[in-house]
């Protein structure tokens, strides 16, 4: 047990934190800003399958790692686009469009890897992103190693908690947004565009999910699996509710999420003899045990799930 | 710049029930084209394998009822709860619970007679799911829990825990990999027809959706649970006890998708491995919406996409097309006929300014 206090095994865990929370601090960022212009988008898992595999797929052709982000994050916008039209433009059910998107997306990003590498024995690799040790910072003795020997997109994903912050609460912009997402009614009457503000937040925040999933084929492995998101966008959607639609909160619910991800790789890692499944089989349940006691103060958007269309004002 | 105005109509007469999800199915086909063409098929040779491949030969038409046989619960069973407005995204779970407690059973019945063996079987594996499904019922109505968000999460729960007993207590003795010891021989489904593997889980899933057709319209309770689904807040005050009506509906639920474990685990594979279901209960979503949420329009939704899901391995050997095209063409399927309902209620102009 001794090892376990070990400052090496304690690095190594802050380290694996921060990784593991990387995908669900896009996503959920990404689903804030959906979210707080009133649409939920359950399209998140299936658009982070299509950012995981398009964003390997153009690395592997093109040799460009940030090529493969840049498209990654253009496919989840395409995608989120695709939710816009049907759960904004045509106002469809928000839980049915967004499951059909993930659906779709999913059988599209195995239809494609399909295609374009066949069946390989040996699963198609790309060389990944490296960790970058940040000067001075790194040197900070216990915390300093884990924390800032990342990848380059972890501190991109941790400079974006507090931008989107300050976007949603101290800009003119982010006020527009919630108001969307508050009372379309009142938005629309000051004349902000309540279909197009939604329509820009689905977007952005499909790059954020695109983003999200090809962290895991770029940096965090190097190769990509069918199962790869495993579930990670569905707690990014718990995430967002744990976290009560703030940035902040809902950030550390995706680290609180990293650590036992990561703890349970490291206790792995020592040869402890815990059932993997029993260990990721902990954050679900935890995160559940979290909605029941957020659920009683929860301040979700007032609009979220309702379509708007001006006709039925008022109604 | 290009509007779309939307605008309530009128109720549809009858026939465009029936007509919408056939011209959505012929829509998506018609889209399936994009992919099938991408990927270097021909695209009258892959059409013809495609049906070919599902209802060409006697073997193949059987085994169209044997994928078959999965969706149509697991598509009752969202369809079922939809209804109500119970969102449960969580057959898949539900229908591993059902496949779990069919393989706890299973494998320790030996000696039981097969007619005692299977109805206990059966009924405890419905229970399983079912009660799988009550725990988010309870949390929504108890303690205001979304129940998409919950149904979700527990699917992953069930998959860990199966795991752990596939990796723990079940694992066959012996072996290495994560599956359990084969079930005895009375707790196989009978087959039904030689030569193919046409079982009596087919038989279920057939009187699966005449009862839920029964319970749907001859029932005060399916009476209920259409009026919960259709305005809470109404039905509560008429007097229905809401918390109750959802309760049951998520134990019917649950149950339903439960089945489609139960039968794949004692006809097909016989022992329980972690890929049991290859997302049965998410593509239940799917052709709940395509069937829209009616039993029999399940039915036939459900052989729809066993036919395209048989059929992909056939278009595929033979074109090349890879067979996640059953996959795409599911998500195309959804989309299309969301969008197709929607015509069923409201209108749509496209105004340019």
């Amino acid at each position: 047990m001794a090892q376990l206090f070990d400052i090496a095994f304690l690095s190594g865990l802050i380290g694996a934190t921060m990784r593991m929370a990387t995908p669900i601090i896009y996503a959920t960022l990404g689903e804030i800003l959906a979210e707080r212009a009133g649409v939920l988008n359950l399209g998140i898992e299936g658009i982070m399958l299509m950012g995981a595999m398009t964003g390997f797929l153009v690395t592997f052709s093109s040799g460009s790692l940030w090529l493969g982000v840049v498209a990654a994050a253009g496919v989840g916008m395409l995608l989120g686009l695709l939710m816009a039209f049907l759960s904004v433009h045509l106002g469809l059910s928000q839980h049915v469009s967004g499951l059909g998107i993930t659906l779709f997306a999913t059988g599209l990003a195995m239809f494609v890897y399909r295609l374009h590498f066949g069946s390989p024995t040996v699963p198609p690799i790309i060389h990944p992103f490296s960790q970058i040790s940040l000067p001075f910072f790194s040197g900070i003795p216990l915390i300093g190693p884990g924390l800032f020997t990342q990848y380059s997109l972890t501190y991109f994903a941790w400079l974006l908690i507090p931008a989107l912050s300050i976007l949603l609460y101290k800009t003119n912009i982010g006020l527009k947004i919630r108001t969307v997402g508050e009372n379309p009614v009142v938005a629309d009457t000051v004349g902000v565009n309540v279909l197009l503000t939604r329509t820009l937040c689905l977007v952005v925040g499909g790059a954020f999910m695109g983003i999200g999933g090809a962290f895991l084929t770029l940096a965090h492995q190097n190769m990509f699996l069918i199962d790869v998101i495993g579930g990670r966008g569905w707690v990014a959607i718990a995430m967002v509710i744990f976290g009560n639609w703030d940035p902040f909160k809902g950030a550390l619910g995706a680290l609180i999420f990293g650590f036992l991800d990561g703890l349970q790789l490291r206790l792995q890692g020592l040869g402890i003899a815990v059932s993997f499944h029993i260990f990721l089989m902990i954050p679900y349940l935890l995160t559940i045990v979290a909605l029941i006691s957020v659920s009683r103060k929860a301040s979700i958007p007032a609009a979220l799930l309702k379509p708007y269309r001006r006709e039925e004002k008022g109604g | 710049m290009i509007r779309l105005r939307i605008a309530k109509r009128k109720p549809l007469p009858p026939w465009a029930r029936v007509i919408i999800p056939v011209m959505a199915i012929v829509v998506t086909l018609i889209l399936s084209a994009i992919p099938i063409l991408l990927a270097g098929g021909q695209l009258w040779r892959s059409y013809f394998y495609l049906f070919y491949g599902a209802l060409g030969t006697r073997f193949n038409l059987l085994e169209t009822f044997v994928k078959g046989s999965p969706l149509i619960l697991t598509g009752l069973a969202v369809a079922f709860a939809f209804r109500a407005k119970f969102w449960n995204i969580g057959a898949e779970g539900q229908l591993l619970a059902g496949a779990l407690m069919a393989t706890v059973l299973g494998v320790h019945l030996g000696g039981v007679p097969r007619p005692f063996a299977l109805p206990i079987i059966i009924t405890a594996g419905f229970l399983a799911g079912g009660v799988w499904a009550v725990i988010p019922a309870v949390l929504k109505t108890k303690l205001n829990v979304d129940d998409v968000v919950s149904t979700l999460l527990l699917n992953y729960v069930m998959w860990h825990i199966m795991g752990a007993l596939l990796f723990g207590p079940l694992q066959q003795p012996g072996s290495s990999w994560p599956r359990s010891a084969a079930i005895v021989e009375a707790a196989r489904y009978p087959m039904l027809l030689p030569r193919s593997r046409f079982h009596m889980g087919i038989i279920i899933s057939f009187i699966a959706v005449f009862i839920i057709w029964i319970i749907n319209n001859k029932t005060t309770f399916g009476y209920r649970s259409k009026a919960v689904g259709v305005n809470i807040r109404a039905a509560h005050f008429g007097g229905i006890n809401t918390t109750a009506v959802i309760v049951w509906t998520a134990l019917i639920s649950g149950g339903l998708a439960a089945l489609a474990g139960v039968g794949e685990l004692c006809a097909i594979q016989y022992r329980l491995i972690m890929d049991i279901s290859p997302g049965y209960g998410y593509t239940g979503i799917v052709i709940a919406m395509l069937g829209n949420l009616h039993p029999v329009g399940v039915l036939f939704s459900a052989l729809f996409f066993s036919v395209i899901i048989v059929g992909a391995q056939t278009m595929s050997r033979m074109t090349g097309v890879p067979t996640y095209i059953a996959e795409v063409i599911q998500g195309m399927a959804l989309m299309v006929m969301l969008v197709f309902l929607l015509f069923t209620e409201y209108r749509i102009r496209v105004m340019r300014k």
